[in-house]
């Protein structure tokens, strides 16, 4: 009995050589972005190896469920999508009334750890708009789009209201980007994005003046300029400053002198970009094209059509971290609480994305065997 | 269902419109990822000079300033915690190159411990490189003086000038007030980081913890100008903190301090309540310790010294020390029989020495030998007359017995705004039962109805549980905070103190038991004597409980005084004026012979004071000979025990050794 664990531990390693179910190169290029996140980190932490060492364990952790979840057929997956879906979602309902008068409330205790339940949804929100479209006919006709709309509005909803308007764009975003790749027609995609153009003006009007407040400062934050105005104009300087080759590796004067705010975590891209420079910046833009390019590739060669909205979608969505992120640091967008992926420290984060690629390799551990 | 959906759909058409749209979409994701591109060449390259010439002189920061810590003063003003200058020793790792070999030069110039080299290591661990980390807290001006010569060695480390908290009134307040510390390690993943930026200290203990959110304040922030290597050069813009509020206790220092010399330095606890409202008027503890000890780190010597005293300074016994009440249950226990339905004022029994439950062979002591003979309620109370409680006990039966007891907040935390209360034991069913698979015997009941046993009281449910009954059934959260107030300029503002509901239901009963209380100090009681020369009619209980089981026959054999103190916990409650009470008193001395002898004088100077600072003349004090007396009545209450004649315990016996509740300090 104890022999045959390293006996069968050798048949699977073996195994895994032969027909890898891990797609190596999406896996080599997801490590490489955590090596280099954990170095900047490093150098934004000013040494400080508890967090570097925190980070690298949840990188151990998330590479542990990523290669659990790869073993789980993509068809597996989808059976369970309506549960996890509807189970998360209750968790933002209990998240909500625990939250109710305490102001902003995110996260949810479970003993052994806390995690923020809307992370949850960045995942099982693309699964639950790929589960519905599967068995329709495709194109979605305007019936389906509605009926995903829903799916993608509550949990969103919930989330913004929480107020985590960063997350609450991801997961619309995931949610969105599943209904794209469908092949929604261009008109359809149209006709919504001049609707909610429309829409915009009249609920400005249905808005306290606090809101239209918070609104103005998102989007102009050099009005306030001693909460995100000073970190838009301190991150502008660190970016600007590191010209088109950087200050070097832990040269980064802007956070090594506490101007830069949240330099570990959202505004990591930022000492990035000091200490490495426009170079290092188009190598990590590269490094998350390969990426995104790689899972689209993935979709394109799955089993079916939850498979390829599912890794289309979870794909496309890492997009919008990366523009999201660098946009805001480099003062060009809001500032929302968008991490870089795999860059910025933060627990729930780095987990939840791995886990997303673990989905990833099921699919592409499953996919269509080209004659 | 799904599969034939799937079998209509036209899969070959779905992949060629996937493909398109996944090309379309990562072409428009390159285009955006182009976009974020070309801004970073706008910033890095187009308008890099620009940006490095700002990031050059970009020297201005924004830093903390920590809120000064509100005062804490006594319900008259007298000022209980403040804060004064000082300097500390502060260290930036990330200017120092070898740390060890800068700390060995250091404590050449400067002495520092060997405990502030550990917690300062423990500290910089858990810090950032750039942020100065305490090293020696309240530097003397003579190390100040040698540090400033020898500054110019020692880069990275700076004389930080503080505030830093000071307790005047030191040992008498130290377990109401308790203390501030350092915030260590632990502390910093409690607090909240940006209400805590360059706080050094927190509330451990007492007071300063429980009001930690009122005492703290708000922090400001300054925009200073610092030099390359971060050092400040100039304070460009100031936002000045909110400083935490002042806060007043209901405390009377000058009865505080009345009371801890009471006590002469015996262990034990006493504390007085305003049965009008909860308020706390004294709290003490005794022996007690200087707080002023733990503000800047007690050393290693001091620390042991504290926590190996044998007997325990550190030790809350108020809030903490359990102890069997004893006979001063009894005037709760015999307004439940009326209360109940129970008992009439005017019902008697006849105490013989001795009371057997029917049909059982074991019997109950009285304390006097022979009994009292016919005894109705006030004279029950007056003399301590067990039999009548166990008697009284027993029909009450114990549920209803625990239930009754439990209004007055026996067995539970009193509420009271201190960190780390106890609940004690209020013999019950339901406590028994979560500890041991025996059932509930009829003896427990009874010996519970003279407060032995299973119980165990807190000093301060006593003096709460006195205060319930003297505010005619009122019960009041035991509360210490007074007022708070903004600046030292501002209003008070007065806390409220909701009451509860009467636990009583027949004024004519709380009036009968009152009688009962009054006779016991002023009739031939118990407590005779002690309310000599008062203004008012004081009304009390004794109580004596033992600490140890009376095995073996030395207790028949030396019953002087040494001996006895030695063996019994001395417990006295009392309230005045009798007819409506405005102070409520319990004191327990852990080591007294009888309770009215040792603690009823305790009892009686706090009382005393309390005249004075109303405005009253200072009694004459009862002469010691008066309280002597009470000894007149021999053996006054004691702890029942099997009658020698009785046979060996059956299996009901009242545990009447290793009691759960007996030495716990």
């Amino acid at each position: 009995m104890i022999a045959s664990i390293p006996a069968r531990l050798r048949r699977f390693g073996l195994r895994l050589l032969k027909r890898p179910r891990l797609d190596l190169p999406l896996l080599l290029a997801l490590f490489i972005l955590g090596c280099v996140g954990l170095a900047t980190l490093y150098s934004a932490g000013n040494g400080n190896m508890a967090l570097v060492g925190g980070q690298a364990a949840r990188f151990v952790l998330g590479g542990i469920l990523l290669a659990v979840i790869s073993r789980i057929p993509p068809p597996v997956l989808r059976s369970w999508t309506p549960w996890l879906y509807a189970g998360s979602t209750a968790l933002l309902v209990v998240v909500a009334v625990l939250g109710e008068g305490r102001g902003s409330y995110r996260w949810l205790d479970v003993g052994f750890m806390r995690f923020q339940p809307s992370e949850l949804l960045k995942l099982t929100m693309p699964m639950m708009v790929a589960w519905y479209l599967h068995p329709r006919q495709l194109p979605p006709r305007w019936k389906d789009i509605i009926v995903v709309g829903l799916l993608i509005a509550v949990p969103a909803g919930l989330i913004a209201e929480q107020p985590d308007l960063g997350t609450a764009l991801l997961v619309t975003g995931a949610g969105a980007f599943a209904l794209f790749l469908s092949g929604m027609a261009w008109w359809r995609i149209g006709a919504l994005v001049g609707a909610v153009a429309a829409v915009i003006p009249v609920a400005w009007n249905f808005l306290h003046e606090y809101q239209r407040n918070r609104v103005r400062t998102l989007l102009d934050p050099e009005s306030d300029p001693l909460g995100n105005g000073w970190h838009i104009i301190q991150s502008k300087i660190a970016v600007g400053s590191g010209g088109a080759f950087g200050k070097g590796w832990g040269q980064g004067t802007q956070s090594r002198l506490e101007f830069l705010p949240e330099h570990t975590t959202d505004f990591i891209f930022a000492v990035f970009s000091e200490e490495f420079g426009l170079v290092g910046v188009c190598a990590i833009v590269l490094l998350y094209s390969f990426i995104i390019g790689r899972c689209l590739w993935i979709a394109m060669n799955a089993r079916d059509t939850y498979s390829r909205l599912l890794a289309g979608a979870i794909g496309m969505s890492f997009f919008v971290y990366v523009v999201v992120n660098g946009g805001m640091v480099a003062g060009m967008l809001p500032v929302v609480g968008v991490p870089m992926p795999l860059v910025s420290y933060g627990g729930t984060s780095a987990v939840s994305l791995l886990v997303g690629f673990g989905v990833l390799m099921s699919i592409h551990a499953n996919r269509k065997l080209h004659e | 269902m799904s599969t034939r959906r799937a079998s209509i759909k036209e899969i070959r058409g779905e992949v060629a419109l996937f493909r398109r749209r996944a090309l379309t979409g990562f072409a428009l994701i390159l285009l955006g990822l182009g976009a974020l591109i070309g801004r970073y060449v706008y910033l890095q390259v187009l308008h890099h000079d620009e940006f490095a010439a700002r990031s050059e002189q970009n020297r201005v920061k924004p830093r903390a300033i920590p809120p000064a810590r509100g005062l804490i003063y006594d319900r008259n003003g007298v000022l209980l915690a403040d804060n004064v200058p000082a300097f500390r020793l502060e260290v930036t790792p990330e200017q120092v190159k070898d740390m060890d070999d800068m700390l060995g030069r250091l404590s050449a110039v400067v002495p520092i411990s060997d405990d502030d080299i550990a917690t300062f290591k423990k500290q910089v661990k858990g810090s950032r490189r750039f942020d100065g980390v305490p090293l020696k807290l309240k530097l003397t001006e003579d190390e100040i003086g040698r540090f400033a010569v020898n500054r110019w060695r020692f880069p990275g480390v700076d004389v930080v000038p503080y505030l830093t908290r000071r307790y005047p009134q030191g040992a008498v307040m130290a377990h109401v007030v308790g203390y501030v510390s350092r915030i260590d390690a632990d502390d910093l993943t409690r607090l909240d980081e940006s209400r805590y930026k360059g706080t050094t200290h927190v509330g451990r203990i007492g007071v300063e913890r429980y009001y930690e959110d009122l005492l703290h304040g708000t922090p400001g922030y300054e925009l200073v100008e610092v030099n390359a290597d971060g050092r400040t050069q100039a304070v460009l813009d100031t936002t000045a903190p909110t400083p935490g509020k002042n806060i007043y206790l209901s405390i009377d220092m000058r009865l505080q301090k009345v009371a801890q010399e009471a006590f002469a330095g015996r262990s034990g606890a006493a504390v007085a309540i305003d049965p009008r409202n909860g308020q706390v008027l004294a709290f003490v503890s005794v022996p007690d310790y200087d707080p002023n000890l733990f503000v800047n780190g007690i050393s290693h010597a001091d620390y042991t010294a504290l926590t190996t005293a044998p007997d325990k300074p550190l030790y809350n016994r108020a809030l903490r020390g359990v102890y069997p009440p004893g006979s001063t249950v009894k005037p709760f226990i015999a307004l439940g029989g009326l209360e109940l339905g129970l008992r009439r004022p005017s019902d008697t029994v006849l105490s013989t020495g001795e009371f057997c439950i029917p049909g059982q062979s074991r019997c109950y002591r009285d304390d006097l030998r022979g009994g009292n003979g016919v005894v109705n309620l006030v004279r029950a109370i007056e003399k301590s007359t067990n039999t009548y409680f166990y008697k009284l006990a027993l029909d009450m039966g114990i549920d209803r017995f625990s239930a009754w007891m439990s209004k007055f907040g026996f067995g539970a935390k009193t509420g009271i705004d201190l960190v780390g209360e106890v609940e004690g034991i209020l013999p019950s069913r339901e406590w028994k039962a979560g500890r041991s698979k025996a059932g509930w015997f009829p003896g427990e009941t009874i010996i519970a109805g003279i407060g032995q046993g299973y119980w165990a009281v807190t000093p301060l449910q006593l003096a709460h549980a006195t205060a319930t009954f003297a505010g005619k059934g009122i019960p009041y959260t035991p509360h210490l905070l007074l007022d708070t107030q903004d600046g030292v300029d501002s209003p008070r503002v007065a806390q409220p103190f909701p009451a509860g509901e009467s636990v009583i239901r027949k004024s004519a009963d709380w009036d009968a038991v009152d009688e009962g209380m009054i006779a016991v100090i002023n009739g031939t009681g118990t407590g005779i004597g002690l309310g000599k020369g008062f203004p008012y009619i004081i009304a009390g209980k004794s109580g004596t409980a033992e600490r140890f089981s009376r095995t073996t026959n030395a207790y028949n054999e030396n019953k002087n005084l040494a001996y006895l103190a030695t063996r019994h916990r001395a417990l006295f409650i009392a309230y005045t004026p009798a007819e409506d009470p405005r102070i409520a008193v319990a004191v327990v001395l852990e080591a007294g012979a009888w309770g009215a002898k040792d603690s009823g004088p305790i009892a009686r100077k706090i009382l005393d004071e309390w005249v004075v600072d109303n405005g009253g003349e200072r009694p004459t004090p009862p002469g010691a000979v008066d309280v002597v007396t009470s000894d007149a009545v021999p053996e006054p209450e004691r702890e029942p025990a099997p009658t020698s004649s009785a046979p060996p315990p059956p299996a009901d016996a009242p545990v009447d050794d290793g009691t759960p509740n007996g030495d716990t300090p």
